[in-house]
């Protein structure tokens, strides 16, 4: 062991079989973000990543897991095994939406409020919820990110590396696209 | 220029110290022996950084108690900048205060910054020896996260077994 520095990088790579995604698997960019729902510098991002991805179209593939830090922020967990409950009935990102652009009403009646608006079966959303069902998936998250070097949130990763510069439009975009052009 | 920080290195026995956790107990590096012990200097309670940095250990407490690993906070605050602080980020880990003489374990671990008075934003994974088995110096700015640490940790597993 030592005390140089080391490159972080993704260490669970993306899987079309476990990770929420949009885009298609053979863009040449891969932007995985690590982020938690009550996060207001999670929130500033939300619509700057929407814009990213409207701009570069198929060229990027987008993938979010949860990184939820309860300790700071209470109603994080809550709102990332409602995101992951409404992935179960194939609505992830519609959740997804709903929770960032409600960043402040996350309390559980909130939630069974968006999950309703999302068209979702209620009574088994609200029974998932209940027995934590998505625990051990939001911890998988987390602890994926924790390995890969995740120090706060949100942390991206482009193409398996983590991103370390400013999110704003300009900077990211011209990050990602320089990333496709490689 | 500042010169670039030279924790000590791996190998080399942690210095002891005893530090106050609260105004009527102390804790000392001693009473952990046998057990790996993580030391997060971090310059001061209350700067943006430092909270999310310690934010993310108190989630992770579950995994370093699965490595039998105790975690403490270690900054040249007082004891009860550190209770207000610790009770305010609901906290859950000792922070003890290198108050007086201040920085004095952060100068036995060389990461004391006489320039600013406070110490490096550093990490010491030390093995149930009392040896240091692996240290690391962040820029004072920059959440270092815990890949490091669970890294090191994950090696102490594997070198001598739980």
């Amino acid at each position: 062991m030592s005390t140089t520095q080391w490159a972080a990088l993704l260490t669970m790579p993306v899987a079309e079989s476990r990770d929420h995604i949009q885009g298609p698997a053979d863009a040449p960019v891969t932007l995985v973000e690590y982020g938690d729902y009550e996060c207001p510098y999670c929130g500033a991002a939300y619509p700057i990543v929407k814009e990213v991805q409207a701009r570069m179209g198929d060229r990027l593939r987008f993938v979010f897991r949860n990184f939820p830090i309860t300790t700071s922020h209470p109603h994080a967990e809550r709102a990332a095994e409602a995101a992951e409950a409404a992935a179960a009935q194939g609505s992830f990102w519609e959740m997804h939406d709903a929770l960032y652009e409600n960043q402040k009403r996350l309390r559980d009646e909130d939630l069974h409020v968006y999950a309703e608006q999302v068209g979702l079966d209620v009574e088994s959303f609200d029974q998932e919820l209940a027995e934590h069902v998505h625990a051990a998936r939001v911890r998988e998250d987390f602890m994926s990110g924790v390995r890969s070097g995740v120090n706060g949130t949100p942390t991206f990763y482009v193409n398996g590396t983590r991103y370390d510069d400013s999110y704003d439009l300009d900077t990211l975009l011209g990050a990602l696209e320089e990333a496709a052009s490689n | 220029m500042h010169q670039p920080p030279t924790p000590l290195p791996p190998g080399k026995k942690a210095p002891d110290f005893e530090l106050p956790s609260t105004p009527d107990q102390t804790v000392s590096l001693a009473e952990f022996r046998g057990r790996p012990v993580i030391l997060a200097f971090y310059p001061e309670d209350w700067s943006p950084v430092c909270s999310d940095q310690l934010a993310l250990y108190q989630e992770l407490l579950p995994e370093f108690r699965k490595f039998d690993a105790e975690l403490v906070g270690i900054s040249v605050d007082g004891i009860w900048s550190h209770l207000a602080f610790a009770k305010d980020r609901n906290l859950h880990f000792p922070l003890l205060a290198d108050f007086e003489p201040k920085g004095e374990v952060a100068r036995t671990y060389r990461v004391y910054r006489s320039n600013e008075g406070t110490s490096e934003r550093a990490l010491f994974v030390i093995d149930g020896d009392g040896v240091v088995q692996w240290s690391y110096v962040s820029p004072v700015g920059i959440n270092p996260g815990a890949d490091g640490i669970l890294r090191a940790l994950d090696g102490l597993a594997r070198e001598g077994g739980p």
